[in-house]
């Protein structure tokens, strides 16, 4: 796929904000907020940074990989699925419908062009990622494996098994990237759960760890994946922490874990439209 | 007693199952380049060094770790491996269920979840890590195959047979030393019963140690004149309901006999199959809603209830009520 300049990024950026808050209004069910603060890494790893073929195959071979770990902002990787080619962009409207390719949550079962494995109970992408990285090393392919996590899934026993692994295994072709929002659906995760320093954490697990300080910044998310990718092949698999806000775009959505999974009614959906450009067309 | 039973099987050797699961695993290893290992620090208990030792980079050290371990496993699906995780049955289901769950089950990944250790012939360890709830909780998982074999041998053939089977497998077996009785080299094959003994009075399903129990309840039963028919069922899912339906049609009634809780195990497999199509007496060897102890292995299997004068016992009482 031909690079977008970051204009053009830009651009798809709003579309897919207006697609998210499409959505999630049209099953009155979802997850806005954090979709929408991962708008900017989503739209630059699809259309900017991976090497990837609508054409969908499962198995990857030669093209870089991502997981979703936090598998509730399926919006997001949805719309940035339909827009990149994977699937008509229509198929949007059947999100979390009866019948739908589009689950709640992302699934294989249904066959959805762009899944590989299944996420929403937190806590397992990483550990997902880190065998599929092996995979690609085990077949020669030299193809970067990429993952996403949320903050609050940093919670998760099972985030720290997968994080003492990928070192000790030298995954050197895998980078993560935590979503820092610092919300989760009943609060501020200072108060559910601090994290306390994630950086030092990672780094004392042996990860090289970069942070991309405002990650709703096209400019900045492009220089820190730029930045991981040549930390690569080190003997270390690299973590980028990536602060965003929750709800971004949308500014009565900024900022709280009120948004959190909650769904606009329709005069607050007209409202969000208002601020988000219709730039490739709605389904 | 079994020495001077004209038992229709006999052993010379005895051997525990696991280690048929690592000479399987070493063989399949070579020959198919796919097959990859992970181990959650048990590689002796499994019997995975000879695999790790020919193949190092086809082998992954998870540690204490098993729910990373069920992840990594799916993952190193995708891109053509094809995983057998390796630790005791306990710490391959419950403890990982949600991991295998999502991440296996429901995304239809390719891996093999080998078990060691299960059931009360653990023996020693105790309750905690005699898992009797395994089957159960696998068999409930759509899209996922449960085998129990039940020697040396047909552990081995198993290992090797799941190989060529694309999708998610449970790989039960244990850690006694137990006879060997079935055929070297034997070809396995998913889903299918064997019927090891012809009988007409009555149907004894066992799996895993419990066939070769069973074994020897069919000639205590014949040199009292009970005709009893014997099918080793080590698929427990895809359940083979035809060689079930064609045998209770023949006999009339039927034991199952597990080393698993009753809840959940083999014998309810069947009396679904019996119910909705053959109604028919069944009655159940198996742990009856408790937890396990300390012991020797055949101690334990006497005290609960699971050996061949069990099977004996609960025979005469299916016949009783057709």
């Amino acid at each position: 796929m031909e690079k977008l300049s970051t204009d053009q990024l830009k651009n798809v950026c709003s579309q897919v904000r207006r697609d998210i808050v499409r959505m999630v209004h049209g099953c009155q069910s979802g997850h806005p907020g954090a979709s929408l603060g991962c708008t900017e890494f989503f739209v630059t790893l699809y259309f900017h940074q991976m090497k990837h073929n609508k054409d969908f195959n499962l198995d990857g071979i030669g093209e870089d990989l991502f997981f979703l770990s936090n598998g509730h902002i399926s919006p997001v990787w949805y719309s940035v699925l339909s827009r990149s080619g994977y699937f008509d962009s229509k198929e949007l409207y059947t999100f979390r419908k009866i019948d739908s390719r589009l689950q709640g949550h992302p699934a294989t079962e249904e066959n959805l062009p762009g899944v590989r494995i299944a996420s929403g109970s937190l806590g397992q992408g990483l550990s997902v990622a880190i065998g599929a990285a092996l995979a690609k090393k085990l077949n020669n392919d030299d193809r970067t494996v990429y993952v996403l996590m949320g903050d609050g899934e940093q919670q998760e026993g099972q985030i720290w098994e997968a994080a003492m692994s990928a070192p000790h295994h030298k995954v050197d072709n895998l980078i993560a990237s935590i979503d820092v929002n610092g919300q989760q659906i009943d609060g501020p995760t200072k108060e559910v759960m601090d994290l306390r320093d994630l950086k030092s954490k990672w780094e004392a697990f042996g990860w090289e760890v970069i942070v991309t300080e405002n990650g709703n910044d096209i400019h900045q998310v492009i220089a820190a994946l730029d930045k991981a990718k040549g930390l690569l092949g080190n003997g270390k698999p690299v973590l980028n922490l990536l602060h965003t806000d929750m709800g971004y775009g949308v500014d009565f959505m900024v900022g709280t874990h009120k948004w959190h999974g909650i769904a606009p009614n329709d005069e607050q959906l007209e409202k969000a439209l208002s601020q988000l450009e219709e730039t490739l067309g709605d389904y | 007693m079994e020495k001077t039973l004209d038992t229709k099987f006999t052993y010379t050797e005895k051997k525990d199952t696991r280690s048929g699961f690592g000479d399987g695993f070493l063989e399949v290893g070579r020959k198919n380049k796919n097959v990859v290992g992970l181990c959650a620090d048990l590689i002796g208990s499994l019997k995975m060094g000879a695999f790790q030792k020919e193949f190092p980079e086809r082998f992954f050290q998870v540690g204490i770790a098993e729910a990373n371990m069920m992840g990594m496993a799916a993952g190193l699906t995708i891109g053509g491996k094809i995983p057998y995780t390796g630790t005791f049955a306990n710490f391959s289901t419950g403890r990982v269920y949600d991991q295998i769950r999502q991440s296996i089950a429901y995304s239809g990944k390719n891996v093999k979840i080998c078990a060691s250790h299960a059931g009360l012939t653990l023996g020693e360890d105790g309750a905690t890590h005699q898992i009797l709830e395994d089957m159960g909780m696998m068999k409930m998982l759509p899209h996922m195959t449960v085998i129990n074999p039940c020697d040396y041998n047909q552990t081995k053939a198993a290992t090797i047979a799941i190989a060529d089977y694309e999708g998610p497998v449970y790989l039960r077996f244990g850690r006694p030393n137990w006879p060997i009785f079935t055929p070297k080299d034997q070809k396995f094959e998913i889903g299918k019963a064997w019927k090891m003994i012809e009988g007409k009075d009555v149907t004894i399903f066992a799996t895993g140690h419990l066939v070769w129990e069973a074994v020897v309840a069919e000639a205590i039963l014949r040199e009292e004149g009970i005709s009893a028919e014997l099918i080793n069922i080590h698929t427990i899912k895809p359940l083979d309901k035809e060689a079930i339906l064609d045998s209770v049609s023949k006999t009339g009634c039927c034991v199952s006999a597990e080393e698993h809780q009753i809840n959940g195990g083999l014998g309810d497999s069947i009396a679904q199959t019996l119910a909705t199509q053959y109604p028919a007496p069944l009655e159940y060897v198996g742990v009856n809603d408790s937890f396990g102890e300390s012991g020797k292995p055949t101690e334990l299997l006497e005290k609960y209830g699971l050996n061949a004068a069990n099977i004996v016992k609960a025979a005469k009482k299916a016949i009783s009520r057709k």
